[in-house]
């Protein structure tokens, strides 16, 4: 199998902030690779060099068997590009936007007008093809930016946070899209934030954090790593906070998290519902009141606590690629803040 | 494709959308028709009651000097359209397509002809109803207009290099005033050079809003009286004029194109 992306040892820095430390990537051709990590892990900067946008200060890229500094041009022909912020004209319409991205892939006319109708069809936005942009809602315009990323057929498809900031039902049809895609036999890169779409999503599982890579594999492997689901209890009273907790270390894998103000304890375990069952009966002998109780799939936070020691959310905090010194990155900025 | 060929066709297909925007913002237009009017009517009778100009009347003498303005004044409009793209996302679509890298500058400013045509056209118009009048052949009228669109297309290659380089439309629209103001009052647009003292008359002299002025003048026959120019460059208006413009050109295309692609890399 030929490998459709792959880049070695790749270093970007923003003045004095690395936001690339040393990324290895290798992604097969038809697979789907998802790009783990909260912002300013580094994910966007990866997109950008990969994509032509970026020039990166150590490391080689290749991108469809071609080295990306040396022929940008011809990998900007084999690739397909949907950013974080829906890239199209808002005053041009959906069909506007579709046949002029054609015209500068050099389809020619027929073909750029051709294959704009097709798209909008595909993406349910024909009833819309002949307004402005402007006009769309959040969802369309990201459905209309994928819909232009994916003009030309391209070899190699980039998305980069393609549902950040989509109501639930947007998300899911978007995940359908890309699905379908990736059966039809695409060779994707997507970042996400999101555990649950880099599972449904992807074949394989680059987390990063602060432009390296931490952990590598598939949903499932990244998961047992991670230990597995969550049992998550919150107690009536506070004075039951350390019974709880040796209570919850019995059946956890690692260590028990301890929020006292909200009186609320979480423990990775492996086993579901058993485990859910055993727990309930611990708390119901040692006679703890409970006012909540659940078990839940590790989110991104679980993945970085196991993997890292901190959150997804203290990560962000820390100087955004985005933020290092450019003016032209406050949309991603806000987006970052957010 | 030829590398030139590409630019032109690809500035093409960006030139297109940006005029694409004038019919879905109608309002653009009605701003770009009505300044040029305001313009002519506030100089043809503010000044007009108060400036005496041997041999001609004022309207002929300023009408040159109104278009002159007007269209480098336009000009600020390329560099605030550049901006504008460099802070939304099209601009990552653009650069990630197999696109000229010169393209959207291409594009930009070759849409701003059509706006710069626009409100000649109506100037002329304008100029035409408080007694403006062309005393030459249409040819000699043709070359001053051509003149002029050069001229303006010219200075735009500056003003989008002015917006990339602050990429922020308010910095553009003051930054460019403070470039428009003193070429466009400290020429011959208003003021004969003559009636200026020392230094500023050697710089409206020079200045090249001056000779295109001077140059457009004479093609419309509306110089008047006044004893020949001593200046070289008002000699040869037309001739300093395009060495200008040729210098403009060769100047500011590489250093926009090569802008555009250091401020998108950010």
């Amino acid at each position: 199998m030929t490998d459709m992306i792959r880049t070695e040892g790749l270093v970007k820095r923003y003045g004095k902030v690395v936001a690339l430390d040393g990324l290895d990537l290798v992604v097969p051709k038809g697979t789907v690779l998802g790009l783990l990590g909260p912002n300013g892990a580094g994910k966007t900067t990866a997109v950008r060099i990969l994509t032509t946008l970026l020039d990166a200060d150590e490391g080689t890229v290749e991108v469809a068997g071609l080295d990306v500094r040396r022929e940008p041009d011809k990998v900007r022909e084999r690739i397909g590009l949907s950013g974080q912020n829906a890239a199209v004209d808002e005053y041009l319409t959906g069909y506007e936007n579709l046949d002029m991205v054609g015209r500068l892939y050099h389809l020619g006319k027929t073909k750029s007008q051709q294959r704009a109708r097709e798209l909008l069809d595909r993406f349910d936005l024909d009833e819309a093809a002949d307004r402005p942009a402007k006009t769309y809602s959040g969802g369309m315009r990201r459905r209309l930016d994928l819909a232009a990323a994916l003009v030309a057929d391209p070899e190699v498809l980039f998305l980069d946070e393609p549902t950040t900031g989509l109501d639930p039902r947007s998300r899911a049809q978007m995940w359908e899209t890309i699905q379908s895609m990736a059966r039809g036999g695409s060779t994707v890169l997507l970042t996400t934030q999101y555990m649950e779409e880099a599972d449904r999503l992807a074949d394989d599982i680059v987390v990063i954090d602060q432009g390296r890579m931490i952990a590598h594999g598939t949903a499932d492997e990244l998961k047992t790593q991670t230990g597995g689901e969550r049992v998550e209890v919150v107690l009536a009273d506070s004075a039951d906070l350390s019974p709880a907790q040796t209570i919850l270390t019995g059946v956890a894998v690692g260590d028990v998290q301890v929020d006292e103000q909200t009186r609320r304890l979480t423990a990775a375990v492996i086993g579901g519902v058993d485990v859910l069952r055993e727990v309930l009966q611990r708390f119901g002998d040692a006679n703890i009141a409970l006012v909540d109780v659940g078990l839940r799939r590790p989110t991104l936070d679980d993945v970085f606590l196991t993997l890292t020691g901190h959150t997804a959310d203290e990560v962000s905090e820390s100087p955004d690629e985005s933020s290092a010194g450019s003016d032209r990155g406050k949309s991603r900025q806000k987006e970052a803040v957010r | 494709m030829s590398g030139l060929a590409l630019a032109l066709a690809d500035g093409a297909v960006v030139a297109k959308r940006n005029l694409i925007k004038i019919r879905r913002v109608p309002e653009l237009l009605v701003w770009t028709t009505m300044s040029p009017i305001m313009f002519v009517l506030l100089f043809g009778y503010v000044f007009g009651s108060s400036i005496d100009v041997p041999g001609t009347s004022y309207r002929e003498f300023f009408i040159a000097g109104v278009f002159a303005q007007t269209v480098v004044f336009g000009a600020s409009g390329t560099g605030v359209g550049m901006a504008e793209d460099m802070t939304k996302g099209i601009v990552d679509r653009f650069r990630s397509l197999p696109m000229a890298r010169s393209a959207v500058l291409v594009g930009r400013t070759g849409s701003d002809i059509l706006y710069n045509s626009i409100s000649i056209f109506v100037m002329s118009v304008t100029g035409l109803i408080v007694g403006w009048r062309i005393h030459t052949s249409v040819l000699d009228a043709a070359t001053g207009f051509l003149l002029l669109l050069a001229f303006a297309y010219a200075i735009s290659w500056i003003m989008a290099y002015v917006g990339l380089k602050v990429a922020s439309v308010e910095v553009v629209q003051n930054a460019s005033f403070m470039f428009i103001f003193p070429m466009t009052f400290i020429s011959n647009a208003f003021v004969p050079s003559q009636s200026l003292p020392g230094p500023l008359k050697a710089f409206s002299e020079w200045n090249p809003v001056s000779s295109v002025v001077q140059a457009v003048r004479e093609a419309f026959g509306n110089t008047g009286d006044f004893p020949p120019a001593e200046a070289w460059s008002l000699g040869h208006p037309l001739l300093y004029s395009l060495i200008w413009i040729g210098l403009i050109l060769a100047v500011f295309i590489p250093l926009s194109v090569r802008q555009y692609n250091k401020a998108a890399m950010r």
